[in-house]
């Protein structure tokens, strides 16, 4: 598992960027935490700069939106889905485990 | 019979509207008339990855998986020749016509070319795929480029040629580039990411002439200096794909001329992307807008127009980005002459700031170099700051 950051660290509304072996952008969704990869599908995008409206992430580039719970684009310009990754709280601090999708399949 | 719309022009803004048509329930016939051989792709990586050789043929196609749902009738490699508005049937090279009930202009524009340089090998226009494969062809080989315009091309071409390793000088007959889009000071603040990266900039000079036989050989400008160059890349504008409708009784001006809503004057025409010059209520003039948004979200609203739905126009924030040099500028909004801009983050020297451009005190544009996370809100606010014109 990966430490992103502590929970008070990232509010409702904000995301950040994880350097990984990709790197992943984590949301948080009035409380709730996600974790999508941060390189958008289209082009060289941070998606961890995009816009967060409800659980979707618009991209700041050409504004292909991903659901941030199952990866998937709502249209173009990008074709493929983003991978999800499962996130954890422990403790006041916020993991994610890169490999595991949201859901928990690894 | 079942109705049939024909859209002429397979590229972004054709595209666009094809799937806007199904978007919007019309299950008629849909014809993709265009003239390439090549499905659609998208020009942006041209002059960037593509160029340089990291994107390849399939991460720049246009088509995604779900458009086979879509079930259109490419007429690929065909030019549409004219447009008869009485029968509205569009007319092609190869001596056939289709007949349509509605017709989705969208033939965007071409690059212009230097006068001159017809003929001469090494010389090369930036516009279409096979133009952007002997561009990058031509460019493994070489060593000088001399690029003709600091404009969009010619700036990214400069950038992605410098991290191919050439040798690059770039020569624009204005004292400031990108001044228009960007104003004089900005323009000059972006134009100087190409004496960061060693590029030599060439500005208030034009080129007299290219120089060599066969093969271009060297660049002379206006002042007399020879520029010697294995390549040279022209980049000096485009011109809107309207000859054909000359005698269409479509109205033209610079691009086929059409209200807010994408309306032409001929009833059942409509026209989208770069050839189309829009009326805009705030600029109270037609405005041809020249960049890939537009393409891509114009159309829902002329198609509408087509399918015969009204509703207020659409009052669209612009957006362009481009990439140069590995720094992100992004604008978005209508700048004109007077307004002022104000660094709001970051700082010009650092390359990497957000300005916003003020007129009465109200934010009506904004640019950003490597600020994209701030530049999205902001352009944000501005789309939220839009009265919709009733
Ligand atoms: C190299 C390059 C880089 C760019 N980079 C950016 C960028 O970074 N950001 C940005 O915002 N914009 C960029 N643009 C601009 C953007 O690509 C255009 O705004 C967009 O392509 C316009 O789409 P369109 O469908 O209206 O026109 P086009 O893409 O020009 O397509 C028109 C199509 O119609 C065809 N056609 C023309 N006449 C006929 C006819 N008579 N019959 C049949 N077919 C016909 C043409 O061959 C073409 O396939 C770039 C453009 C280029 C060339
Ligand atoms: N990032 C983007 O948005 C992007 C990128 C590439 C292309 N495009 C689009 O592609 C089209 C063509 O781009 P472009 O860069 O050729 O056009 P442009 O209009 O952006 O720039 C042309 C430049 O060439 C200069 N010029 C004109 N004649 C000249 C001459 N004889 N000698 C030297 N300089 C001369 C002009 O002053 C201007 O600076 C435009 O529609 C543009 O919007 C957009
Ligand atoms: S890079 Fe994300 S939509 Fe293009």
């Amino acid at each position: 598992m990966i430490p992103v950051c502590p929970t008070t660290a990232l509010p409702p509304g904000e995301a950040t960027r994880v350097e990984a072996d990709e790197p992943i952008a984590v949301f948080n969704v009035d409380g709730e935490f996600y974790a999508i990869d941060d390189t958008c599908t289209h082009q060289d995008a941070s998606l961890a700069d995009g816009w967060l409206d409800g659980c979707a992430v618009e991209c700041p580039l050409h504004a292909s939106c991903f659901d941030l719970r199952t990866g998937k684009v709502s249209g173009p310009p990008a074709k493929t889905p983003v991978r999800t990754h499962r996130v954890v709280v422990q403790d006041g601090m916020v993991y994610v485990q890169p490999g595991t999708t949201a859901d928990g399949v690894a | 019979m079942s109705s049939t719309i024909a859209v002429v022009g397979a590229s972004l803004a054709g595209l666009s509207a094809a799937r806007a048509l199904r978007d919007q329930s019309y299950d008629g016939r849909i014809v993709v008339i265009g003239d390439e051989v090549h499905a659609p792709y998208d020009r942006p990586p041209l002059s960037k990855d593509f160029l340089a050789g990291t994107a390849s043929l399939e991460d720049i196609a246009l088509g995604a998986p779900d458009d086979e749902d879509l079930g259109l009738e490419w007429r690929l490699q065909t030019t549409a020749v004219g447009l008869d508005h009485l029968s509205r049937s569009v007319q092609l090279d190869d001596g056939s016509e289709v007949r349509a009930d509605g017709v989705v202009l969208a033939t965007g524009a071409r690059a212009r070319r230097l006068p001159g340089s017809e003929g001469l090998g090494g010389v090369h226009v930036l516009r279409s795929l096979d133009d952007a494969i002997a561009l990058r062809e031509d460019l493994a080989a070489a060593g000088r480029l001399v690029v003709v315009g600091a404009g969009f091309i010619g700036a990214e071409v400069a950038a992605t040629a410098r991290k191919l390793g050439l040798e690059v000088t770039v020569v624009e007959t204005q004292p400031i580039p990108l001044a228009g889009p960007l104003g004089a000071d900005m323009g000059a603040v972006c134009a100087g990411l190409h004496g960061d990266h060693g590029t030599r900039l060439l500005t208030g000079t034009g080129v007299a002439r290219l120089v060599g036989t066969g093969r271009v050989e060297a660049v002379e400008l206006t002042d007399g200096t020879r520029l010697p160059a294995d390549v040279v890349v022209v980049g000096i504008g485009a011109t809107p794909n309207i000859e054909w409708l000359a005698h269409s009784g479509v109205a033209l001006g610079n691009g086929v001329l059409t209200d807010a809503r994408g309306a032409t004057n001929i009833p059942g025409v409509v026209a989208v992307g770069d050839c189309a010059a829009a009326w805009s209520a705030a600029a109270e003039r037609h405005v041809r807008i020249e960049h890939w948004t537009n393409a891509l979200e114009q159309p829902a609203t002329a198609v509408a127009t087509l399918l015969g739905a009204g509703g207020p126009a659409p009052t669209p924030v612009p957006y362009f980005w481009s990439d140069q040099y590995g720094a992100r500028i992004q604008f978005a909004g209508s700048r004109r002459e007077g307004d002022v801009a104000r660094v709001v983050e970051g700082s010009c020297a650092d390359r990497s700031f957000l300005v916003v451009y003020e007129r009465d005190e109200r934010p009506v544009a904004v640019l950003g170099m490597n600020q994209p996370r701030l530049f999205t809100r902001w352009r944000r606010q501005l789309r939220a700051a839009v009265p919709t014109a009733s």
